[in-house]
């Protein structure tokens, strides 16, 4: 059992079975630190499920999780986002009646416990920092509207900054931009490439556009086995790749 | 010596009581068979269920008065005619209900658990209203009475034996059906998969307001059958629902082996702690195992691992 | 004084809130209303208090409990124990066979005081017990359900059944528990006769203020982050234990508050009615306090309370003059209440002061008060995954 210290995330021999289908099969993965990591693959691959293994979600039936050489394996979710992992799910996931700047508050990692809340305050500290967030995803504007009435990218958006006021090392980004305008796209691109300065990012996206402007490295994942990886240049030259996802 | 008793004599016991949980094995089947379908396939909570048993109980009661007053020489006759009859009075009655309220509420199991809760106690006061508030027994054949002597010590009642038998030859029949017939397989293709069956033709509506009746229908067997055992009275629906409900949550709600195992077991557990303990302590002791063992293990018995 | 206005008096509609209601319970009651009806709805009130928990339980944080008479049961049998034993000192048990324990306890030919009995001689136990063993059953059962994620239908059934089994236990422990006749005959506590007219007077009050400061409690603790982290668990569960929030927890935390509400109903009850008994505590009266919530308006606290009182004083006023005709009418409640107006009384007040009084009087300034009106206008199918 080695103990890989220099990856920020090591993914070993996953394997997950679901009534004897493998959705994932052991599969291995290593993610760097300020890396971005896009994943992709044809439906079924078993991305989303590989993103639900690593915050709790799922558990798998084989194999081991290590971020920050902790494992992550066996552990609850919240205990996971505690220990700095963030997930942003596909469908955009805020709290509808509370407003941009509560949906902020609330993933500010203080007062997580019912004591905490009770006594929970507003400080200027905190407040300070959502409209630091809320800048970084262009709501400022929006701080007091209620989460309901933004717009499917904002949502996104929202959803990002509440992950960024977690403070986390590693993020995961299911298809941020889908259902977002070409204008929407680019914007999500650069505030993607900002916030990987200190953390590491895993990204599922589809659209290939792009996956060329943001990836540092591309796993392609296909039938829950790893198919190839590399640069975005190798991915899209990759005979095994072109046959199984991208075409001719 | 086991708490006085030796150890023939023990046997005996247990043979009897199990025998006597066996009959209350059936109605708790047939009430839960109702139900997990329902629940299971709509996402509805019948909490009325209990008061379509008790339907069907009145009906075979209504029979055997009518018979008596006319026509008493068709005694023998009447009982299996009644039991039909329970059927179908419960599952039209259960078409109705499906049509004016419980269609508004799929896959709203919080609020149909209210509004059948509040269905039940117009039922049982229309019970009361119509049939007066004390129990009632249906004048049963003479073919039911009686008993089988096993052995000399042993001895099993013939009505529980037919209870048993018509459980038997129910549950067989609704998984025969659910399983290898047309309809049964509408019904379960509704239920994983309600878009893609209407586009595939099914007419969903229609097979929803066929399931729920179907599940009262069973009921109103279960009833029936339930008038061999015990009298009838406008509230014996209710005595029955808790626990058939614990039985449906237990046994997973997912496969019929769980609600038949659950059932045995629940029937069972209080048929014999009620020998050993008195009369509700018994019942106490079996729903609290039956609460604790829910709480370590709250998807009951048979669930399987699905993905979300 | 901001945080006395704004948190605890719940701001403008809050305070105004409580204000109508302090008028109405301790002036308007009492001086409308003869003494037999002032205790009647003393004793509808108390009703208000598992009302008051439901509210915060199932209208707030989504958590339907269809099992609240057993914590009304064991704070009101806490309660009614204390009392039974001042009730039967050897003086005035000197007739039976063992002169000096509770008459049913003689019946049943016991001896002496049962071991559990003994702490409640104590009033300070007494009292102690009433908040405590609520609060202790609530934990247990709320650690062993929420950590497991069972929640929605399988969560009501197993308060259902567990309310069952309460009152099926008393039912049939006539020895220690009193049985189905329940416990009777309580006469003083601590010397003070609660039997007489002016003690029933003094007893509505003190449930009139204990309501009113459960209300301010409430809404103190709604006030702050915890009324938002509510909000977001009712809504977005899983979203919640992504952004790091041990979702059981919080659930445990309200589930015990309410069972702690429940339980000083149970005993005001028992002080002001004078005896307890299982068919009080088991699943009937539990899912008939449900419906005072569903009537009130699920998640305003004080459209419970009015809930509370009017299907209570309706029970009253028809099962007297039509008995038959009551339990139509409930059944009817509770579908019409599902079907027709899920928001209740506060919903309907809500729609009044938004439009139909707007509506009427068009010159009526706009008052901008920031109505949690999401709350109301929540209907039936959130959270109701089983």
């Amino acid at each position: 059992m080695s103990s890989n210290t220099d990856f920020l995330l090591s993914i070993e021999d996953l394997t997950v079975s679901f009534d004897g289908f493998k959705a994932v099969d052991s599969l291995n993965l290593y993610v760097d630190r300020g890396e971005l990591r896009v994943i992709i693959g044809p439906n079924g691959a078993g991305k989303t499920t590989l993103l639900d293994m690593i915050c709790g979600k799922t558990r798998p039936t084989d194999g081991s999780i290590k971020f920050r050489n902790q494992e992550l394996v066996g552990k609850t979710e919240y205990a996971i986002v505690r220990a700095g992992v963030g997930r942003k799910f596909q469908t955009p996931s805020i709290y509808e009646n509370l407003t941009v700047f509560e949906n902020l508050e609330i993933s500010y990692p203080k007062g997580h416990s019912v004591l905490g809340c009770l006594m929970f305050r507003r400080t200027s500290e905190i407040v300070e920092r959502v409209h630091q967030i809320a800048e970084e995803i262009s709501l400022k504007e929006f701080l007091d509207l209620e989460g309901a009435f933004l717009s499917h990218g904002q949502k996104q958006w929202l959803e990002i900054g509440m992950l960024l006021m977690q403070e986390p090392e590693l993020i995961m980004l299911d298809e941020p931009v889908a259902g977002m305008s070409t204008l929407e796209r680019e914007q999500t691109a650069e505030l993607i490439k900002r916030i990987c300065k200190d953390r590491c990012i895993l990204v599922i996206e589809h659209d290939m556009e792009f996956v060329s402007r943001i990836a540092h490295k591309v796993t392609v994942l296909h039938l829950g086995k790893l198919l190839a990886e590399g640069t975005m240049e190798e991915i899209r030259n990759n005979p095994k790749v072109i046959d199984v996802y991208l075409g001719h | 010596m086991i708490f006085g008793y030796s150890l023939s004599d023990l046997w005996s016991i247990f043979v009897m009581q199990s025998f006597s949980g066996l009959s209350l094995f059936s109605v708790l089947l047939l009430m839960a068979l109702g139900l997990t379908i329902i629940f299971g396939q709509m996402g509805v909570v019948n909490l009325a269920h209990g008061e379509f048993m008790a339907m069907g109980a009145y009906t075979v009661y209504l029979c055997s008065t009518i018979v008596q007053r006319h026509c008493p020489s068709l005694t023998p006759y009447y009982f299996l005619v009644a039991i039909v009859l329970a059927f179908c009075v419960c599952s039209l009655f259960g078409l109705l209900v499906e049509w004016s309220l419980i269609r508004f509420l799929y896959k709203r199991p919080l609020d149909s658990l209210l509004a059948t809760w509040g269905l039940s106690l117009i039922l049982q006061q229309s019970f009361r209203s119509i049939f007066g508030a004390r129990e009632v027994t249906p004048v049963l054949p003479n073919w039911l009475m009686g008993a089988f002597n096993v052995t000399s010590t042993i001895q099993l009642p013939i009505n529980g034996v037919f209870v048993m038998g018509l459980t038997l030859v129910l549950t067989l029949g609704i998984w025969f059906f659910l399983y290898h017939s047309r309809i049964g397989l509408n019904m379960r293709a509704t239920v994983e998969n309600r878009v893609m069956s209407g586009a595939a033709g099914i007419n969903t509506k229609l097979v929803d307001r066929f399931t729920f009746s179907l599940g009262c229908g069973i009921a109103g067997v279960a009833g029936a059958a339930f008038t061999t055992i015990g009298s009838t009275g406008p509230d014996s629906g209710s005595r029955y629902i808790v626990d058939s409900f614990l039985v449906v949550v237990f046994g997973g709600m997912t496969r019929l082996v769980g609600t038949i195992v659950s059932a045995f077991g629940i029937a069972q557990g209080q048929s014999i702690a009620q020998f050993f303990m008195e009369g509700t302590m018994g019942k106490v002791m079996i729903l609290l195992v039956v609460v604790v063992i829910l709480m370590i293990r709250p998807k009951g018995l048979f669930a399987s691992k699905i993905r979300s | 004084m901001n945080i006395l206005y704004n948190r605890i008096l719940g701001g403008k509609t809050g305070a105004r809130g409580l204000l109508v209601m302090a008028i109405v319970l301790l002036i308007g009651i009492p001086c409308a209303l003869n003494p037999f009806w002032v205790n009647l709805v003393g004793k509808y009130l108390c009703f208000a208090f598992t009302a008051l928990g439901l509210a915060l339980l199932w209208g707030r944080a989504g958590i339907l409990s269809l099992g609240q008479g057993l914590f009304f049961g064991l704070g009101g049998y806490c309660m009614a124990m204390f009392l039974k034993l001042e009730a039967s000192d050897p003086i005035s048990t000197k007739i039976q066979s063992t002169p000096g324990i509770p008459d049913f306890m003689d019946w049943n030919q016991l001896k002496h005081l049962p071991a559990l009995w003994v702490p409640f001689k104590s009033l300070p136990f007494s009292l102690f017990a009433v908040v405590a063993l609520p609060t202790l059953v609530a934990f247990i059962v709320g650690l062993a359900m929420f950590k497991r994620r069972v929640g929605g239908v399988y969560f009501a059934i197993i308060t259902q059944a567990l309310a069952l089994i309460f009152s099926l236990g008393i039912d049939g422990n006539q020895g220690y528990t009193g049985g189905r006749n329940g416990i009777t005959d309580l006469k003083t506590m601590w010397g003070w006769d609660i039997r007489t007219r002016h003690a029933q007077y003094i007893l509505y009050f003190a449930t009139c203020l204990l309501l009113l400061l459960s209300v301010a409690l409430l809404q103190w603790l709604l006030s702050g982050k915890m009324g938002k982290m509510l909000s977001a668990m009712r809504e977005r569960e899983d979203r919640l234990r992504f952004s790091g929030y041990d979702v059981s927890m919080f659930k445990i935390f309200v589930f015990c508050v309410a069972a702690v509400l429940s339980g000083i109903g149970g005993a005001l009850f028992v002080l002001q009615v004078g005896f307890i008994a299982p068919s009080l505590v088991g699943i009937v009266p539990s899912i008939e306090m449900v419906i005072f919530v569903a009537i009130g308006g699920r998640a305003s606290f004080f459209g419970v309370i009015y809930g509370a009182l009017l299907v209570n004083a309706g029970k009253s006023l028809l099962s007297d003059a039509f008995p038959q005709a009551w339990l139509f009418c409930m059944g009817g409640l509770f579908i019409g209440v599902v079907m027709l107006f899920p928001n209740g009384l506060a919903g309907g007040w809500d729609w009044w002061c938004k439009k139909a009084w707007p509506y009427l009087m068009p010159a009526a300034k706009d008052r901008s008060v920031k109505q949690p009106a999401a709350e109301f206008a929540e209907v039936s199918t959130k959270g109701q995954n089983p």
